[in-house]
């Protein structure tokens, strides 16, 4: 008879339990769907990242909260994979092996033009649909098929927000100034070729800058000399916008300033100040007055989990859901991208976060790219005013 | 003309702020600070959470950053560029700690402040406006407060012991040590003052320029700029290349602006001419 039955039972007792939690979460536990993000998110641009990798965390926390999301007859937990490309096309690269050697399909990112167009050639290898938020049309025109903009290209809104300036408030003469990158350059090019065709008088179309300038005084003096209606900050970095704003007006520039990149309120307030009010930039793609109360959730989650919120997130949240939804609809494309591209063509879905109950989650880009290679997302222009941006209008693409 | 001579000099004075720093610390230690933007970074963040978020005066935030940057500056020269000095010979030793700190400063300011551009509000509000001159009153504080704090620096080097020691170092280190200078002790104060003038400018310009995290590596960039113009380890090369470097750029930026971004081009070509010409920079000496 053993000296300590007490023990041995105790012993026992605690090892059968340990069996026991060992074995139930095998069962109970759901099947990871792992869905990954390639793009900046340090340096100068890294909000534009931020805002993506944050959007899909909150949501995969969401839904995972929830029980996860149901997939054909399976239910899966989202797994979100990140890799900061810090903006380098060779980091881009990288990242997507990475995803790739993770067996992962569906990949949100890069950021940029650069990077976007050097993953493309491991994404298409590899098997991996990809959604850019960058701008090149050969990305997404044939006999490119794996990439999918993500949100409303600078060549889309930037007609719509001058010909509105046009009409409404009397613009005649524009200046474009441009960070000497990429994509604020093609961006430039592309809203150069805009404005002329809605037949404004480009007054400045060489300015540009070093996109780690931090006093752009000098860059602006011979620009603002020109006196132009509107001057245009092409694909500027949020982190430059309150700098280049506060520069201009100091040195007394009266006109409009606006650009076709998402900012972030609160780095306009305090770089900027009221200096920054009346400045019109793209917004996140779900006012107040159009958001349903599941994006005010999201919203809320997104705050309560990281402080504070970022407009552009209005945009950055439809990727995930976008993804969610289309493998919902085609379950096979889980893990076949060609599915996925099949089902692209005639999927919808209803919209969770437009107040509008007929608004659809689709796949658009005919007109853009001759094939359905964009998220249909609102395009909202905003204006910034004593800390808030203010809906100026709303459209749509294609 | 008048603006961009002003721009210039307003450039100018910041740019001679920064180049102080890493030019004293590489004069005393013989060490090129990759890190030095960093310091520059984290100067700008604290200042930004004392004034911006605790709404503490400036003047206390800009002594917090000075402190704060002070302090880091010698618990780095005491606990590792002292001891890789000691046990190794080779010179890329410390570079490469000093890159090897300035990665890890790049990414525990991002975890610390996270990857926003951050800003404050203006200390001064109002333009000054003269003829065809606009200057906002707060950059001619902050030029005023540049000039005033190199001034001050000058004036210490000069005049005081540790001035005097110091400047008996950068000369000859061993001769300065067997004429009873502890060089031990005025390298540790040498790198903290450095780190400290890299953090007073840092908080400085926060109120003109914000601060974010990923602008180390191009602000250690543009003071390695600096020195090598004026001469490395030369406190009078770092202020003249500041101001070179300066102007150059603020007449380029408006001379050449029709044509694209060739300011630059024409800034790197012309110092690798002069470089050729005169390696050691303007007042630089040929033995360090």
């Amino acid at each position: 008879m053993s000296r300590f039955p007490s023990i041995r039972a105790g012993l026992l007792g605690l090892a059968s339990a340990l069996a026991l939690s060992l074995a139930a979460p095998a069962d109970a536990a759901n099947p990871v769907l792992k869905i990954g993000f390639v793009g900046v998110t340090s340096g100068p641009a890294a909000a534009w990242g931020t805002s993506n990798v944050r959007s899909m965390q909150t949501l995969a926390e969401w839904w995972n909260s929830q029980g996860g999301v149901k997939i054909g007859d399976k239910t899966y937990d989202i797994d979100v994979v990140t890799f900061d490309d810090q903006k380098d096309p060779k980091r881009a690269i990288a990242g997507m092996e990475k995803m790739a050697q993770e067996g992962i399909h569906y990949v949100v990112g890069p950021n940029v033009d650069d990077g976007a167009a050097a993953v493309r050639p491991v994404a298409e290898k590899a098997g991996i649909i990809y959604f850019p938020y960058a701008f090149p049309k050969e990305l997404y025109a044939k006999p490119a098929s794996n990439a999918v903009l993500g949100m409303v290209a600078s060549y889309q809104s930037g007609p719509a927000i001058y010909k509105y300036l046009k009409e409404k408030k009397g613009v005649k003469t524009v200046a474009f100034v441009a960070a000497n990158e990429s994509d604020p350059l093609s961006q430039r090019d592309s809203g150069v070729a805009a404005a002329k065709a809605l037949g404004l008088d480009v007054v400045a179309d060489k300015d540009t800058y070093q996109n780690d300038t931090r006093d752009f005084t000098p860059v602006l003096t011979p620009i603002v000399k020109l006196k132009p209606d509107l001057l245009v900050l092409s694909g500027v970095a949020p982190a430059n916008a309150p700098l280049l704003i506060r520069s201009a007006r100091e040195l007394g520039f009266t006109g409009l300033i606006s650009t076709e990149t998402a900012q972030d309120a609160k780095v306009l307030e305090e770089g900027a100040g009221d200096l920054a009010n009346g400045f019109i930039s793209v917004g996140g793609a779900s006012t107040p007055e159009i958001r349903s109360k599941a994006m005010e959730e999201f919203i809320e989650r997104y705050t309560k989990k990281f402080g504070e919120y970022n407009d552009e997130s209005n945009t950055k949240v439809y990727a995930l859901q976008y993804i969610v939804d289309t493998l919902k609809a085609d379950p096979k494309a889980i893990d076949n991208v060609d599915e996925f591209k099949k089902t692209i063509d005639a999927f919808s879905a209803p919209n969770p976060y437009l107040k509008d109950s007929s608004a659809s989650l689709h796949y658009v880009g005919d007109t853009s790219f001759g094939q359905k290679r964009q998220l249909a997302v609102p395009l909202v222009v905003n204006e910034y005013q004593d800390g808030k941006f203010k809906t100026l209008f709303v459209a749509n693409v294609d | 003309m008048e603006q961009v001579i002003a721009n210039g000099l307003y450039l100018g004075a910041q740019y001679a702020l920064i180049a102080l720093g890493l030019t004293l610390i590489f004069a005393l230690m013989n060490v090129l600070n990759f890190a030095h933007g960093q310091m520059y970074v984290l100067g700008g963040f604290v200042v930004y959470q004392v004034y911006g978020l605790m709404k503490l005066p400036f003047v206390v935030a800009l002594v917090a950053a000075a402190a704060t940057l002070a302090v880091l500056g010698a618990l780095l020269e005491r606990f590792l560029f002292r001891t890789v000095i000691r046990r190794s010979e080779r010179e890329e030793s410390t570079m490469l700690l000093a890159a090897g700190i300035a990665y890890f400063l790049d990414a525990a300011i991002l975890l610390m402040f996270g990857e926003k551009q951050r800003g404050v509000h203006k200390i001064v509000s109002g333009v000054f406006v003269w003829d065809n001159l606009i200057l906002p009153w707060d950059r001619i504080l902050v030029a005023g407060l540049a000039v005033l704090f190199i001034v001050a620096f000058i004036l210490m080097m000069q005049y005081t012991k540790p001035g005097r020691a110091m400047r008996a170092m950068a000369q000859d280190r061993t001769a300065a040590q067997l004429m009873g200078v502890p060089v031990q002790f005025y390298g540790l104060v040498g790198f903290a003052l450095g780190a400290m003038l890299a953090g007073l400018v840092g908080g400085l310009l926060v109120t003109i320029t914000g601060v974010n995290s990923g602008i180390g590596g191009p602000i250690s960039i543009k003071a390695f700029m600096m020195v090598m113009i004026g001469g490395a380890g030369v406190t009078g090369g770092a202020i003249a290349g500041g101001f070179i470097l300066g102007m150059l750029e603020s007449v380029g930026l408006t001379v050449l602006h029709a044509y694209g971004d060739l300011t630059y081009l024409a800034i790197f070509v012309a110092m690798m001419i002069f470089l050729a010409i005169r390696p050691n920079g303007l007042m630089g000496k040929p033995w360090g």
